[in-house]
């Protein structure tokens, strides 16, 4: 296999648009993604930057495809660390489907590259992500709130 | 996977499984929404308490992107025993496939783990990531104070 890819699941009783907004809610985010917000106009092309609670860029990319409330694609790389910086763009995908008064969210992100470390670093965070933003959709409450320094680390 | 029922009407003050006790029964969704989170949860728990399920799990860990001859190789289980438990795998949510060209991919899907984790594991965490934050902010005001 030439790619490096990874594929995460899980059903939120939301609705779609809400969904779509607490990914793209830079303010909303904070609450889910450990202090870590995002700015983009998430609109294709557009750029796209996570950056740490500090200001510290972690990744950079562009916005590949937007469909909302359905379909996000992000052309994501790495931007503080050399090695994985160097591997250039994976592509972020989100798929949004309505499922009986809930919905499945799809994260597959992936790489054109055998044992990609960028998609290995990128595959430890995504399972801690999704079931805080699962958590705070349906409950309004995060299972873990603390905020990341700029190592990605517990602060 | 999902229990057929529409959970708007929880947003926002919808109760979390374990806090469900404390709100009484008396409120009508808890009957409604109680059963439903603890059947995703048996699902997961059941599909996991399988040591060939384990090892299929183990070896989606390994490599994602699986086809179902891949895993059929390495233990000695027939094609139809792991398509059997792949389904079980797959509707705990524990197993995710895509399609490419002709082939199913598996992935090993960590979510409701994750969920597990984070439920009886992660607030135990936060506390021990607190102290440890505690400890530094004070051992650091001693070394400013001895500055």
């Amino acid at each position: 296999m030439t790619k490096s890819e990874f594929v995460y699941v899980t059903y939120i009783r939301t609705t779609p648009e809400k969904l779509w907004d607490a990914l793209t809610n830079s303010e909303f985010m904070k609450q889910y993604w450990f202090g870590m917000s995002c700015e983009s106009e998430w609109t294709a092309g557009s750029p796209w930057r996570l950056q740490f609670p500090d200001g510290h860029v972690a990744d950079a990319g562009e916005i590949a495809e937007s469909d909302p409330p359905k379909h996000l694609a992000i052309r994501w790389r790495n931007e503080w660390k050399p090695e994985l910086k160097a591997e250039g763009y994976s592509l972020c995908v989100f798929e949004i489907e309505p499922e009986d008064g809930a919905v499945k969210l799809t994260v597959t992100h992936s790489m054109d590259r055998a044992a990609s470390k960028s998609v290995e670093a990128f595959s430890g965070g995504w399972p801690k992500v999704l079931s805080n933003l699962k958590s705070l959709l349906e409950t309004g409450q995060v299972v873990v709130s603390r905020t990341v320094d700029c190592r990605g680390e517990a602060a | 996977m999902i229990a057929r029922r529409d959970y708007r009407e929880f947003e926002n003050h919808g109760p979390r499984a374990r806090d469900a006790p404390f709100f009484g029964l008396t409120c009508n969704y808890l009957v409604a929404y109680y059963p439903d989170v603890f059947a995703d949860e048996d699902k997961v728990f059941k599909a996991l308490a399988d040591s060939n399920r384990r090892f299929l799990l183990d070896r989606l860990r390994e490599k994602g992107g699986l086809t179902l001859g891949d895993l059929c190789e390495g233990r000695d289980m027939s094609r139809q025993a792991v398509t059997k438990h792949l389904v079980l795998l797959e509707a705990a949510n524990l197993v995710v496939t895509r399609k490419q060209g002709r082939e199913k991919l598996h992935f090993l899907n960590p979510v409701p783990i994750q969920e597990i984790y984070m439920r009886w594991i992660g607030k135990f965490e936060q506390n021990r990531l607190q102290a440890l934050h505690n400890l530094k902010q004070a051992l650091q005001e001693d070394a400013d104070d001895q500055v």
